[in-house]
């Protein structure tokens, strides 16, 4: 029998909003079954988002789900959490969202380590604006506001979650679509901050003026370019070249906020 | 029983007023000259089992709290000017979502960094325009700690009532001087719950205006599935670009304060019975001004106060009656003008207006009014 997945969603939301041969719906899909896979249920469910392309997720979701302004999921989230910490908090929105304007909430909550599982659709672009670099657009590529090649470098997103503290850190590509659900699904079950950033496309804004023929050449580019950590560990550093890792890239037990603020609670309660 | 007795800075009573109306979540950045009222956050919420994040800067503060207050809690933030400015943004926001939260802004030197340890009045005019767009401002102006204690209750009271952000604006005199305080009793001061859904979740709308212009708002995680935005909404929560919904809903949210002003709007009248000169002030420099209008009736001339306690809406109706039979009017303030402008917006040309301005971080001393007031004569 065929996934239903339109339990999770709200009755008469669809269609979304994205272009053909997006890939958050795939994105989407994975996040559905993910929650599906463990049960949480939609009652006790939070889904934050920002603004952007990918900050509309939410909108589709039958949970509690909040769009917030740009840049600010992670701080509107960790308001919920702190008030709520019995629920579960999912992050979703866009590259430019979460690490330019978002950048500074989105480290420190790597850095508090708040039990929240973080989605980055990173499609190299601004994609609702029309197709702006971000700080994970790739140096040297056409945007809207580089007619003359990027000359800004790109974030590792991955990388940067590591460094301020993230404790579970995972990459997918939307190409990949049966293990996107199995990356979110292990965030979501880590006591922490995770996050899971998922390499995507955008053939409107990003691929016309990258001089991709097709979603398809997008979609293979996406493929070819990603090695699974498992495999990379067996491949020398010359064929790994211009290749990103994708799996589960790091992961740490670590004191978790919400349990760590209870524990003031019980400090302050015993004077 | 005799009430207990507290010997308070303005901060101090504030962080006491807002556990005293039920707050139990705090979110916060450090600021001069605020900072008091994280300290006592940081200390008491824990204790009644409420929570205190120190969040990493202005904009993730007021998202914290907008973000509680969705999951439940009643939620408070501190800042002062420059703070004020950064979370405009999400003012805003807390605005069209229509979510209960309170903003303690101490006034203090302007713009831009200015002068942080200077006390200013200069906020006032961004706490109705600081934040883009059309929408409903409630702004409170104590003039001593017992008052700001009250009107942080009060405050509270009207964002849970109204379902909208709440400001709460002492200049930084009121915040930092030291006074008597009593404690009111358990019970004493009225404390408004939020008015939560009736209707089962399947059948709850956010922003269902069938329970009048506020509508109920329900709490993540009670069972209550429903979306928030800061795009214009539906009834329903989700975004509509529909012309004349996006009006209606605007309207609305306006509506609710200005439908309601008689019921927001509080202010003190002090000698006006008989008064030709109206003295128009509000938090310290209220004090100057009860000082120097006592000064001009031992002199023979007829001198009242008329002192804004609710800053926003303004008492445009007072005044209005007020510039029916007053020769003048003084207008002591320390910032350019800002209230003088909406007092002449509503005396209309009826008579002079005065004004009294005061940027460099100095108090307006009574001496000073009583020289204007002698002016008009």
């Amino acid at each position: 029998m065929a996934f239903d997945y339109e339990k999770y969603l709200r009755p008469g939301k669809l269609p979304h909003i994205w272009c053909p041969g997006c890939g958050h719906g795939i994105v989407m899909k994975g996040l559905i079954r993910a929650m599906d896979s463990l049960k949480i249920g939609t009652k006790n469910t939070a889904i934050v988002s920002g603004i952007g392309c990918a900050s509309r997720l939410p909108g589709d979701m039958d949970s509690c789900t909040l769009h917030t302004a740009h840049g600010r999921a992670a701080a509107f989230a960790t308001g919920v959490k702190m008030a709520k910490p019995e629920m579960n908090v999912i992050l979703v929105g866009g590259d430019g969202d979460g690490t330019a304007i978002g950048g500074n909430h989105f480290i420190h909550a790597c850095r508090r380590n708040i039990d929240m599982t973080y989605i980055i659709l990173n499609n190299k672009i601004y994609g609702m604006t029309g197709g702006q670099f971000s700080p994970a657009t790739p140096t040297g590529a056409k945007a809207s506001t580089t007619p003359y090649g990027n000359p800004d470098p790109a974030f590792d997103i991955a990388k940067l979650a590591i460094g301020a503290g993230a404790t579970f850190v995972a990459r997918g590509t939307a190409y990949h679509a049966a293990q996107i659900d199995k990356l979110i699904a292990e965030a979501i079950q880590h006591k922490g901050f995770s996050v899971v950033e998922i390499l995507d496309d955008c053939p409107t804004t990003y691929g016309r003026r990258n001089k991709f023929k097709s979603v398809i050449e997008m979609m293979n580019h996406l493929k070819e370019t990603s090695v699974p950590v498992k495999a990379a560990e067996k491949m020398t550093a010359e064929q790994l070249q211009g290749k990103v890792l994708t799996g589960v890239l790091y992961k740490e037990e670590r004191a978790e906020y919400t349990t760590e603020y209870a524990k003031v609670i019980e400090r302050a309660q015993a004077k | 029983m005799s009430k207990k007795v507290a010997f308070l800075q303005g901060n101090e009573a504030a962080s006491h007023g807002a556990l005293y109306a039920g707050c139990n979540f705090f979110a916060g950045y450090p600021i001069t000259p605020s900072t008091e009222v994280a300290e006592v956050m940081s200390a008491e919420l824990p204790k009644i089992g409420g929570k205190f994040i120190q969040m990493e800067d202005e904009i993730g503060a007021m998202a914290a709290i907008l973000g509680a207050a969705l999951a439940g809690s009643k939620v408070l933030t501190s800042t002062s000017g420059p703070g004020l400015s950064l979370k405009q943004e999400l003012i805003g926001y807390g605005c069209i979502a229509e979510i209960p939260c309170v903003i303690y802004n101490v006034m203090r030197g302007g713009p831009s960094t200015g002068m942080p340890t200077g006390p200013s009045q200069s906020d006032v005019m961004a706490a109705k325009w600081g934040t883009h767009g059309d929408h409903p401002a409630i702004c409170l102006t104590p003039a001593s700690v017992q008052e700001t204690y009250e009107e942080v209750i009060r405050a509270f009271n009207l964002s849970e009532k109204y379902r909208t952000p709440v400001m709460v604006m002492p200049d930084e005199i009121v915040a930092h001087m030291r006074e008597r305080i009593v404690f009111p009793e358990k019970g004493e001061i009225e404390v408004v719950p939020r008015k939560t859904p009736t209707v089962p979740p399947e059948q709850y709308k956010p922003y269902d205006t069938s329970f009048g212009d506020v509508p109920p708002l329900a709490a993540y995680g009670t069972g209550y599935k429903f979306h928030v935005t800061g795009l214009n909404k539906m009834p329903d929560g989700f975004p509509t670009t529909k012309a004349e919904v996006v009006q209606a809903e605007e309207e609305r949210q306006v509506r609710k304060v200005d439908a309601n002003v008689d019921d927001i709007v509080t202010f003190e009248e002090y000698l006006l019975d008989d008064a030709e000169i109206v003295v128009v002030a509000y938090g310290s420099t209220s004090r100057s001004a009860r000082y120097a209008v006592n000064a001009a009736r031992e002199q023979g001339i007829k001198a009242g106060m008329f002192r804004i306690k609710t800053f926003w809406p303004f008492p445009d109706k007072q005044i209005k009656a007020l510039a029916q039979k007053a020769k003048g009017f003084i207008v002591p303030e320390m910032n350019l003008g800002m209230c003088a402008n909406e007092i002449e917006r509503n005396v209309q040309g009826k008579a002079p207006v005065l004004g009294i301005f005061r940027v460099d971080g100095e108090p307006i001393n009574p001496d000073q009014i009583v020289e204007k007031i002698k002016e008009v004569k």
